[in-house]
């Protein structure tokens, strides 16, 4: 019993010196980040040296933050597989089902690539066509990395409100779509399928089992995204240094009132995940662009995708994919704009 | 000979999959006929919700993400 490793030998053990390890390496890098800048030869104060400390503090910060947030949801993603979920929801009516669609969209592990069969299944065991829509606009919009990275560039306020208001529009739409009554804008080959019984296979997975899961989605998804989060911070860094500050305030200011519906536009072509954005987002920001403004464009970038879209209309006949399109859009405004009114 | 599908719709966890499998068959020498299905309406009538998954000779016994390799050498 001896050789094993720790995760396995004493899992509990594990994750509490994992955790300490984690808070004294994340208290370490601001300090740490000031040492590495002065030691160049750049001179304080200048734009250079304002971006340099931005990339170098804020690169291992997020990448951080990220890899600990996406641990941590990879051991609770473990307890919540799709077939669980649908079991939940399976039955359940519209109101009190959009709202735990939503929530569950949070915590079960979702891919956009297999939105479809995700959506397919659902519908094939009851789950109402709006309830399952909650589902499909809370998962990929609230996820773990759009969390993990406004909570580490902006505070907790506003990863809480991101969060609030993404369930929010997947209640909101979900609800709207259940109550117009479009079941017979699915295709028919979909309306076709025979009805089958959720059911859920038994979960016998221990906590070791979990930790490796944490470790093998940190594996994935941080390996998938840290050049993304790299190039964007890169980014970011140069506006940081040399972009005046207040440029961005003229287009996307709250006193521009077309810049929120202008911001979804621009938004649904674009096909990045949430951790390519946030550090764009961070510079707007920071250079003078309203709050709601800049949650509406990342809404968009992430909640409404062309290819998904395309998918989408295997299972969808194009009125239905509009009025999708439509309703999401229409919360995602309401969104910005509702912030820019009160921030 | 085995029979094995790979069920999902063409996204790169799929091509892992499929090249993993290939992989550690290779490995132990078992030969098997390795087969990807891509319509969504195949893919659906093994009632498969999260994809890439994985039939060995006619049973679903992987669903989600790139199984691990000791997962397929068990089923080889």
């Amino acid at each position: 019993m001896t050789n094993l490793p720790l995760p396995r030998r004493s899992p509990r053990a594990f994750l509490l010196i994992a955790a300490a390890a984690w808070f004294w390496l994340y208290q370490t890098l601001e300090p740490l980040s000031h040492w590495l800048v002065n030691r160049l030869p750049v001179a304080q104060g200048s734009p250079l040296y304002d971006a340099l400390q931005f990339f170098l503090y804020d690169t291992p910060k997020v990448l951080l933050l990220l890899a600990g947030v996406v641990m941590v949801m990879g051991m609770i993603n473990s307890y919540f597989t799709p077939e669980r979920t649908r079991a939940l929801l399976s039955g359940k009516h519209e109101g009190v089902g959009n709202v735990m669609a939503a929530l569950l969209g949070i915590v079960t592990p979702f891919c956009s690539c297999s939105a479809v069969p995700l959506f397919i299944g659902f519908v094939q065991a009851g789950v109402p066509l709006g309830v399952t829509f909650s589902f499909l606009i809370s998962a990929p919009m609230v996820n773990e990395i759009a969390l993990a990275l406004l909570f580490g560039l902006f505070g907790w306020q506003i990863a809480a409100l991101y969060m609030g208001l993404g369930l929010s529009i997947a209640i909101f739409a979900g609800f709207v779509i259940g109550k117009l009554k479009m079941e017979h804008h699915l295709e028919d080959w979909v309306r076709n399928m025979a009805h089958i019984q959720a059911t859920v296979g038994a979960d016998e997975l221990t906590l070791p089992d979990r930790i490796e899961a944490g470790f093998a989605s940190v594996r994935e998804i941080v390996g998938k995204v840290w050049l993304y989060v790299l190039a964007g911070i890169a980014i970011g860094a140069g506006i940081h240094g040399y972009v005046p500050q207040d440029f961005m305030a003229g287009f996307m200011g709250k006193d521009a009132w077309w810049a929120v519906p202008a911001s979804v536009l621009i938004g649904v072509p674009m096909y990045t995940n949430a951790a390519g954005i946030i550090p764009i987002v961070e510079a707007l920001l920071a250079k003078g662009a309203a709050l709601g403004t800049v949650l509406a464009f990342m809404m968009s970038v992430i909640a409404l995708s062309l290819p998904e879209m395309v998918i989408l209309r295997k299972v969808l006949k194009p009125r239905l994919i509009a009025t999708f399109i439509g309703v999401v859009t229409l919360g995602i405004m309401l969104v910005g704009y509702v912030f820019n009114a009160l921030v | 000979m085995k029979n094995i599908k790979v069920l999902g719709t063409g996204c790169a966890n799929c091509k892992n999959t499929m090249k993993l499998i290939e992989e550690v068959a290779k490995d132990k020498g078992v030969e098997i006929q390795l087969e990807k299905v891509e319509d969504l309406q195949s893919i659906m009538a093994y009632g498969v919700m999260s994809t890439p998954g994985v039939v060995v000779d006619g049973k679903v016994v992987h669903a989600g993400g790139v199984p691990s390799r000791d997962k397929i050498a068990g089923w080889l």
